[in-house]
């Protein structure tokens, strides 16, 4: 795992690749928290989330890229642009789209991100792993998933066929209680 | 790849989607930074996979495991969302408060000795 670690000077194209799509994240997702615009918070995490899906490109997860892809960005935001849609929330700009504990959850926000971040950088700093591809290929992942992880693979479908019907049973509004 | 690279990003992601929670008066804002700390999750895990190199692939399996997860969470937190906007005309998670124990805003018709 962790042999030599080559020094953080000269970053290597991969890693500067993964760093700029960090940046392209961690700003979104900053817009995505901070914008007065309902419907544009949804489209900022269309970017969030693609510049994820293109940081787990480089580190060679590419199935788990499409996946995201697919699911987040496919799915996901349109379930909750629906969502917006449907709570007829104002399309323009709002005022009262933040609560007024602003600054009590940017503080803990920081907090937060001051822990986490002084923790791992001093628990990983030596941490490196080399870069090959095809570690995460549709093909050992899907291996791994229908031999090792079969059982959780299936009790996880029931689940979200579960969800999804208790999600249309919330949703509708002729199915009366019991008398 | 230096594994501090994608596990810093993921710590800011996370705390990010911490603030979106605590700061958001929107329930569907509030669902959007859950997202945000899943997300982070899922890059922790996939650096980890790649770090150790798992034979069975336990990192990758499971950020699968997480975003399905999160595609049933967000669909049952929608379903709920669009009831208590039928029965309340609004989403803002700070004027929901019936399970509230500050009797002063209370309608005093309601409070019970």
């Amino acid at each position: 795992m962790t042999l030599q670690a080559p020094g953080f000077w000269p970053p290597t194209g991969p890693e500067i690749v993964f760093l700029l799509l960090g940046v392209v994240a961690l700003g979104s997702a900053l817009l995505v928290v901070t914008t007065r615009q309902l419907v544009h918070a949804a489209l900022w995490l269309v970017v969030c989330f693609g510049a994820l899906a293109g940081g787990y490109l480089v580190l060679t997860a590419e199935f788990v890229a499409w996946v995201q892809v697919l699911i987040y960005v496919g799915a996901v935001v349109v379930l909750l642009l629906f969502g917006i849609m449907l709570t007829r929330a104002p399309i323009g700009r709002s005022a009262d789209l933040d609560s007024g504990n602003r600054w009590a959850a940017a503080l803990v926000a920081l907090a937060t991100a001051a822990v986490l971040v002084t923790v791992v950088v001093s628990g990983f700093r030596t941490a490196y792993a080399p870069l090959d591809p095809g570690q995460g290929a549709a093909k050992p992942l899907g291996s791994s998933i229908f031999r090792t992880w079969v059982l959780p693979f299936e009790a996880l479908s029931v689940l979200l066929l579960a969800a999804l019907v208790g999600a249309i049973v919330l949703s509708r509004t002729d199915i009366q209680g019991r008398k | 790849m230096h594994i501090v690279y994608p596990v810093v990003v993921s710590a800011l992601l996370f705390s990010i989607g911490v603030y979106g929670v605590l700061a958001r008066r929107n329930a569907i804002l509030v669902l959007m930074s859950v997202e945000l700390m899943l997300n982070a999750v899922n890059l922790n895990l996939v650096a980890f996979d790649v770090w150790l190199r798992d034979r069975l692939h336990g990192g990758q399996v499971l950020t699968l495991f997480v975003i399905v997860i999160a595609a049933a969470e967000v669909g049952l937190g929608l379903a709920i969302v669009l009831a208590v906007f039928r029965n309340r005309k609004t989403i803002d998670v700070d004027r929901l408060r019936d399970l509230s124990e500050d009797l002063t805003e209370a309608d005093p018709e309601e409070v019970r000795p």
